[in-house]
């Protein structure tokens, strides 16, 4: 009788626990997901915070708020978010013919879309910085109509779309693969225009890849260094983006200067990948009430 | 009654096994071994050095040696060893990344620069400069960097150990030209650096940017000039020597921190002093540094061409000081682009 009531709980307990699932492991999955997380990503992440800590408020703001900080700060999330958008505008057309139609070279195609992850973006930056530059087939012709092509923002943002493309393709490949034609000839029989169909059908249910993949170029953009840094000529004031000027304040070994650029940098991150995030979700939410 | 911990414990056990693997890799017990971390353009000099040197010591010792060598950007090397790379020896670009270890590991005394001869620079070179094949735009001494349309690649002084030396070879001119003179001397630097339309990070990165047709006039290490020149036989560019230059000097230390630990000192020490010894300083005149021994300079004079130079240690004191007035937060450079 004693024992009774502590059973029952229990049973409660290991009956609300041992709700059968068909692939079990939840204990083992979610402690691999923890130690995972926590090593790889907060770990590494947290110390930047602890350090940036013992830095005095007023430290912080002086080091932060210089004109030089401020105009890296601008380039930065300015080139990165002007790269993201072309290539979802630009990705999203090459999804759709990856998916939609098939012709001779495709899977070539398909597998030539990933070659920017594989490329070492030293690489990339210094080829790029060939073509562009004023020498270079392109940034020759460019260079006769009085454009910039290497050395110059638009440099920056060359390189950012040439690292950035692979995420929004790949993104919405599987969207598109999933989305019936079908869904396109219902509404075109029942008198939908073509930007109707585009604007109602289509677009609500690529919205939240689309989405995913221009929050993971941007991401990508904000802390590519490599490539960039090939091609940006790194002038002071003009063409010096964030990441390089952590690197500057770490040549001095400024510690300090560099981990409190780089929490900066990482909180407005965090934001603009959460606003990014909620974007989808209501996108999703909108979808779905449809 | 057990599994309402499961998750907990089992993400526990998970950590402890990662940390085990991660601790329990056996470090390779080979013979003897040695690390040199040092900066880019040695990388050729120091293959051919230690290979020397392990034939040396083999014979004389009856040890295996292994020397493993590091190459990369001049600070961040330093910053790897401050960090916890165990190098035995350093071989930099400037005293003040060795300056930084010292003060920052403990690994190194404060006066390592005394340690060894000529200020521990068994080698030295000098920033010279390389123009387009028949010179195009004149450019034949410092003052003809500061005329309005030329242009002029260097990498960053803050990102590259290299570039600082250009700097202040720079600075030095203009304080020779007009003792005295500080405002002139950054106006002159100024207008050499307002020609710069590309700054590169590093002096490999300025060198490509140079080939592959930008600007007239490379501020190179005389070592990376020569052997664009020599060795890779690029005939569309050619050196120039200005009338005066510094003397670049950079150091070798001993990291006494690590050696002691992992009882390497004795052979560490040894593979400094060999780039001492003719024959070390011969292998350096081969790859275009400037020998210290007088009779394996005489023998490489028609090499290396003949310039006025000056040092660090007489224009601007000592690293730090140079450092503070030039390359820190709101220094001289910094100044030039507000």
């Amino acid at each position: 009788m004693r024992k009774s009531r502590i059973e029952k709980t229990l049973a409660r307990w290991a009956g609300r626990r041992r709700r059968p699932r068909v692939i079990p492991g939840f204990g083992l999955t979610m402690g691999i997901t923890m130690s995972y997380l926590g090593l790889i990503v907060l770990l590494p992440l947290s110390v930047l915070f602890f350090k940036s800590l013992g830095i005095s408020a007023q430290e912080f703001l002086r080091m932060v708020a210089s004109e030089r900080t401020l105009a890296a700060f601008k380039l930065s999330f300015g080139t990165s978010i002007i790269a993201a958008s072309v290539n979802t505008l630009c990705g999203l057309v090459v999804a759709w013919v990856l998916v939609r139609y098939d012709f001779f070279g495709k899977a070539f195609l398909d597998a030539v879309v990933d070659l920017p992850f594989a490329l070492p973006t030293a690489v990339a930056g210094i080829s790029l910085a060939t073509i562009y530059s004023r020498t270079g087939w392109i940034g020759k012709s460019l260079s006769g109509v009085g454009i910039q092509g290497a050395y110059s923002r638009l440099g920056i943002v060359i390189a950012l779309i040439f690292i950035g493309f692979p995420f929004v393709v790949r993104t919405l490949q599987p969207v598109l693969k999933d989305l019936d034609p079908q869904m396109e000839e219902a509404a075109a029989c029942l008198g939908a225009t073509r930007a109707q169909t585009f604007f109602k059908v289509l677009l609500p249910v690529l919205l939240p890849a689309a989405l995913t993949g221009f929050a993971l170029a941007l991401a990508r953009g904000l802390g590519e260094y490599g490539s960039v840094v090939f091609i940006s000529g790194n002038m002071p004031m003009k063409t010096e983006i964030v990441p390089l000027l952590i690197m500057t304040k770490l040549e001095e070994y400024n510690y300090e200067g560099a981990i409190v650029i780089a929490a900066v940098m990482l909180i407005f991150s965090f934001i603009l990948m959460l606003a990014i995030n909620l974007l989808q979700a209501w996108s999703r939410r909108k979808m779905e009430v449809r | 009654m057990r599994k309402p911990m499961t998750g907990c414990g089992k993400a526990l056990l998970f950590s402890a096994c990662l940390v085990l693997l991660v601790s329990g890799f056996p470090s390779a017990a080979v013979s003897l071994e040695i690390l040199n971390v040092s900066y880019d353009p040695t990388r050729e000099l120091y293959q051919d050095v230690n290979a020397a040197f392990i034939r040396k010591w083999n014979e004389e010792t009856g040890q295996d040696l292994v020397i493993r060598q590091s190459h990369g950007g001049s600070g961040t090397q330093a910053r790897s060893v401050i960090s916890g790379l165990e190098a035995d020896v350093v071989t930099l670009a400037l005293g003040f990344d060795i300056d930084a270890i010292a003060s920052r590991t403990g690994f190194l005394p404060r006066d390592w620069q005394t340690r060894l001869p000529n200020n521990s620079c068994p080698y030295t070179s000098t920033i010279v400069f390389l123009v387009r094949k028949g010179n195009p735009k004149g450019i034949r001494d410092w003052k003809d960097l500061a005329v309005p349309g030329v242009e002029v690649i260097t990498p960053n002084p803050k990102t590259s150990g290299g570039a600082r030396w250009n700097y202040l070879a720079a600075w030095g001119y203009s304080m020779k030209a007009r003792p005295g003179d500080e405002d002139a001397a950054r106006k002159f630097v100024s207008a050499i650096f307002h020609n710069v339309p590309v700054l590169d990070t590093g002096a490999r990165g300025s060198t490509n940017t140079f080939l592959r047709g930008i600007g007239d006039v490379l501020l190179a290490w005389e070592n990376e000039a020569l052997l664009a020149v020599n060795r890779l036989g690029r005939k569309e560019v050619e050196i120039v020597v200005p009338s005066l230059s510094i003397l670049a000097e950079p150091p070798v230390a001993l990291v006494e921190g690590v050696t002691r630990k992992r009882g390497t000192t004795e052979v560490a020490k040894a593979y400094l002093e060999f780039l001492y010894t003719e024959e070390g300083q011969e292998m350096c005149a081969r790859h275009f540094y400037r020998p210290r021994n007088s009779a394996v300079a005489g023998r490489f004079a028609g090499q290396f061409p003949k310039v006025e130079m000056f040092t660090l240690s007489e224009m601007f004191g000592s690293w730090e000081e140079a450092h503070q007035k030039h390359f820190s937060d709101g220094g001289t450079f910094d100044r030039i682009y507000q």
